[in-house]
């Protein structure tokens, strides 16, 4: 019993920063903004979160210290693609490489040292409850955020007016602007909303997944959140469904090499990517609702003619 | 009725100007629209209307000029200030949200905050008071051109605006559609709103409007009260000189002629949820005939175009037949091989590659039925062949330029449409597929593109026109079909077929009805 519980709570901390990181770019997305730069404004947010929580000794600091950089490092992208309007495959890949690389050279004092790690919640009475207290009442605070901002981020999409507008924007900038809606401001705030998101995922790594500093420890979960956006055709819970499978095949296929199951390690390594693209494209079949979930204006930049 | 001329001016322009880089689309523009007028703002394609109503609506910033509304003067920064002020506008191109339903479509051009289905029973409310009957809850891209329209123009009253911009409503409505829309149009009027109504088809100018001011290559040529002018004055005006008349000399001998396309039960499932499916299509054109294919955009004409075209090859290899042989597995360079030629309706990006010259967008179309004569051994491009037959296609069609072989982008629209076309033809097909000869091309080419094309057909061609120009088909066809939700109709011999008629298989209606309602009628 105890084993069982200790995997699902390995699983939901895997599948935790995939999901923070994916609802961010599934905004972001949804305005019609294509950030690959992900993986750069995680690893921003690792280096950050660490560096705070070790020099002030407080977690609490360090993940507030990870969302701002997430934050400041997105808004270079957004300076470059809304108001320079470069093209935006380009700059989110050099964000990517300028942040693995900037992570690197300010993180190497860290190396090696213990950092600061957020506590897990307990709730004297409840956590104490057999099975289900520690899965509901005893996990990471950061856990909780991913569940509520799911929640939250679908509430806002599809039952606000300002989603609706953010929404309009994703599928035609020219007919929202037609209509006196400021695209480049939502598009602002929707990409920072996604680079604060990343940081946030990428202060879970190093403030509760492994609390301490390694180069290039985001180890591409950054590529996968933007996998989990396209696959799961922009729609939140099937963000949040994609990041649990992956999570979950991950953990199992850590445990069969551990017990020495003879397949190629290699093959098991890749189980995780295939199970999620394989569920998510099943559950993608319907073709119409895949079509209405597209922001159709994904990726073009937008400049107004004056 | 008419216009309440001694009521003050809602809009005045003075001296609105907006210059392009070289170009100046508006030059020195003034106009007035008074408090319950229908004012038509006329003029050819590239004329400078769309550029002054966008200035109105504030999303282009005019270079110099200004603007006064209700006598003071405004600067109209964005379309929100253009809203609060009153004014309202109906988009040409429309600024509909296709993956949305019509519901959220209106709601987000308001700003109350009102919950959307409070604003859905609104409109729905409004619009069947108006006679244009609406289902909020229906997505975007499942509906007509009409009904989009609907929403459009819901979506704008809504807003109770005093001034109204209409841009090109009706090129996109079947005749019975746009009755429906005058009439609201007039009761709009008696309500004591303004219309600023843009067009360039003067019959219906003629008959809803009470002043008419003159675009011209960005300057205003002339103020005048339409009823008081014929067709032709008002032509005259807007074009400069005379329009060619295009001249239909009669058919003879088609019935027994051979027939050079055919086309056999051709089906065709939706390639995407928002696209029309093809249904069990027939249809023969012989030598020496033009068959015109009418409908309202968007029922299939454009994947027609593309089974016909060999762009998306068909299973059943006997569902398109040229010149008697089976064609329906071939692509399109197949195709052209059997002699066929086609002109889709995009120029830029699809009929020519916008950053490439003219005689390299001549290689491109015609580089295997012309190998022998463009491209010489291993390979090699010959290019002063293709210089030389470029210009005698620039020479044949009189297309204007600004260099000896520029970038086919920096042709005009109707220049660039006069090579493309121009670029078949020269081949002399056996059969000519053509959809929207004439889109947005100024009269006078337009004239010499039609003309060219029964002259194709009068030397023993077969030629197919697709075209959402009712008249154009009239003036060229020697029949008409009409194509609604990916069904054709018969073809209607000339002498058969009456707008009417037309316009209601445009509507939906069964060819059996049409007879039946014209004769109770």
């Amino acid at each position: 019993m105890d084993i069982t519980v200790n995997i699902l709570l390995t699983i939901a901390t895997a599948a935790t920063p995939l999901l923070i990181a994916a609802i961010g770019e599934l905004v972001v997305e949804r305005s019609g903004v294509l950030n690959l730069g992900v993986e750069g404004m995680m690893i921003m947010g690792a280096v950050g979160g660490f560096g705070a929580g070790y020099l002030t000794g407080s977690p609490w600091i360090g993940l507030l210290a990870a969302i701002a950089l997430g934050a400041v490092f997105s808004l270079l992208f957004a300076v470059m693609t809304l108001s320079l309007a470069t093209n935006q495959v380009a700059t989110g890949l050099s964000l990517t490489l300028l942040g693995l690389g900037l992570s690197g050279m300010m993180g190497t004092s860290f190396v090696g040292q213990p950092g600061a790690r957020l506590p897990n919640l307990d709730i004297p009475g409840l956590t104490a409850i057999p099975v289900v207290g520690r899965l509901l009442f005893g996990q990471d605070p950061i856990f909780y955020i991913s569940i509520a901002l799911t929640a939250a981020v679908m509430w806002f999409l599809f039952k606000t007016r300002t989603g609706l507008t953010l929404r309009s924007i994703g599928d035609s900038h020219t007919s929202a602007h037609a209509l006196g809606i400021h695209v480049i401001r939502y598009r602002y705030l929707a990409v920072i909303f996604g680079g604060a998101c990343a940081g946030l995922a990428g202060g879970h790594l190093s403030l509760v997944y492994t609390p301490q500093w390694v180069e290039n420890m985001t180890a591409g979960r950054g590529w996968i959140a933007l996998a989990l956006v396209v696959f799961a055709s922009w729609r939140p819970w099937r963000v949040l469904a994609g990041a649990y499978i992956f999570g979950a095949v991950w953990i199992g296929q850590l445990h069969a090499q551990a017990f020495g199951i003879p397949v190629p390690s290699q093959l098991l390594s890749s189980l995780p990517y295939l199970a999620t693209i394989v569920v998510l494209v099943l559950i993608s079949r319907n073709k119409r609702l895949t079509m209405m979930n597209t922001p159709a204006s994904l990726g073009q930049p937008f400049v107004p003619d004056r | 009725m008419s216009a309440n001329q001694d009521g003050a001016n809602l809009l005045e322009v003075r001296g609105l100007t907006k210059i392009f880089g070289t170009l100046t689309a508006c030059d020195h523009i003034d106009l007035d629209v008074a408090k319950g007028e229908i004012h038509a703002l006329l003029g050819e394609n590239g004329a400078g209307k769309s550029t002054l109503v966008k200035m109105l609506f504030g999303t282009l910033e005019p270079n110099s000029g200004e603007i006064l509304w209700n006598g003071q003067a405004v600067t109209i920064t964005s379309p929100g200030f253009a809203k609060k002020l009153g004014i309202g506008m109906v988009f040409q191109h429309f600024s509909l949200f296709e993956a949305l339903t019509a519901a959220e479509n209106i709601a987000l051009s308001l700003d109350d905050g009102s919950p959307i289905s409070t604003i859905a029973a609104k409109a729905r409310a409004l619009s069947y008071s108006y006679g244009l009957p609406l289902d909020p809850q229906s997505l975007v891209g499942d509906l007509s051109v009409g009904e989009r329209q609907r929403i459009e123009i819901i979506r704008c009253l809504l807003q109770t605006p005093q001034l109204i911009i209409l841009d090109e409503p009706t090129s996109v409505l079947t005749p019975q559609e746009a009755d429906k829309l005058f009439e609201t149009l007039e009761r709009l009027r008696s309500e004591g709103k303004s219309i600023l109504y843009i067009s360039h088809r003067l019959e219906e100018v003629k008959r809803i409007c009470d002043r008419a001011t003159v675009l011209r290559h960005g300057k205003v040529v002339g103020h005048c009260n339409p009823r008081e002018e014929t067709a032709a004055s008002l032509a005259r005006m807007m074009v400069g000189n005379d329009v060619q008349a295009v001249v239909r000399a009669p058919a003879r001998g088609i019935e027994t002629a051979q027939p050079l396309l055919e086309i056999r039960a051709l089906s065709r499932k939706p390639a995407t949820p928002f696209s029309i499916p093809l249904r069990n299509i027939n249809l023969t054109v012989r030598a020496g005939e033009v068959i015109g294919i009418a409908g309202v955009a968007g029922n299939g004409q454009g994947e027609f175009f593309e089974s016909v075209s060999g762009e998306v090859p068909q299973q059943d290899a006997a569902s398109v037949r040229i010149r008697g042989k089976d064609a329906g597995g071939l692509g399109i360079t197949g195709r052209r091989l059997m002699g066929a030629a086609f002109v889709p309706e995009e120029r830029l990006g699809h009929g020519a590659a916008p950053r490439m010259k003219l005689s390299e967008n001549l290689l491109l179309s015609r580089h295997a039925t012309d190998g022998k004569v463009f491209v010489g051994a291993g390979g090699m491009v010959k290019s002063d062949a293709i210089y030389a037959a470029s210009q005698r296609i620039i020479e044949a069609m009189d297309v204007r330029k600004s260099a000896p072989d520029p970038e086919a982008a920096a042709l005009s629209g109707g220049n660039l449409q006069k090579f493309i076309v121009g670029r078949e033809l020269d081949r002399r097909p056996d059969v000519m597929v053509v959809n929207q000869p004439t889109w947005g091309v100024d009269a006078g080419a337009a004239a010499h593109i039609r003309q060219t094309l029964i002259g194709l057909a009068r030397s023993g061609s077969a030629v197919l026109v697709i075209s959402q120009d009712l008249d154009e088909l009239f003036e060229i066809s020697d029949a008409i079909a009409v194509m609604h939700n990916g069904v054709l109709s018969k073809p209607l011999p000339i002498a058969e077929a009456t707008f009417e008629k037309v316009g209601l298989l445009m509507g939906g209606a069964e060819p059996g009805h049409v007879e039946h309602v014209l004769e109770t009628s």
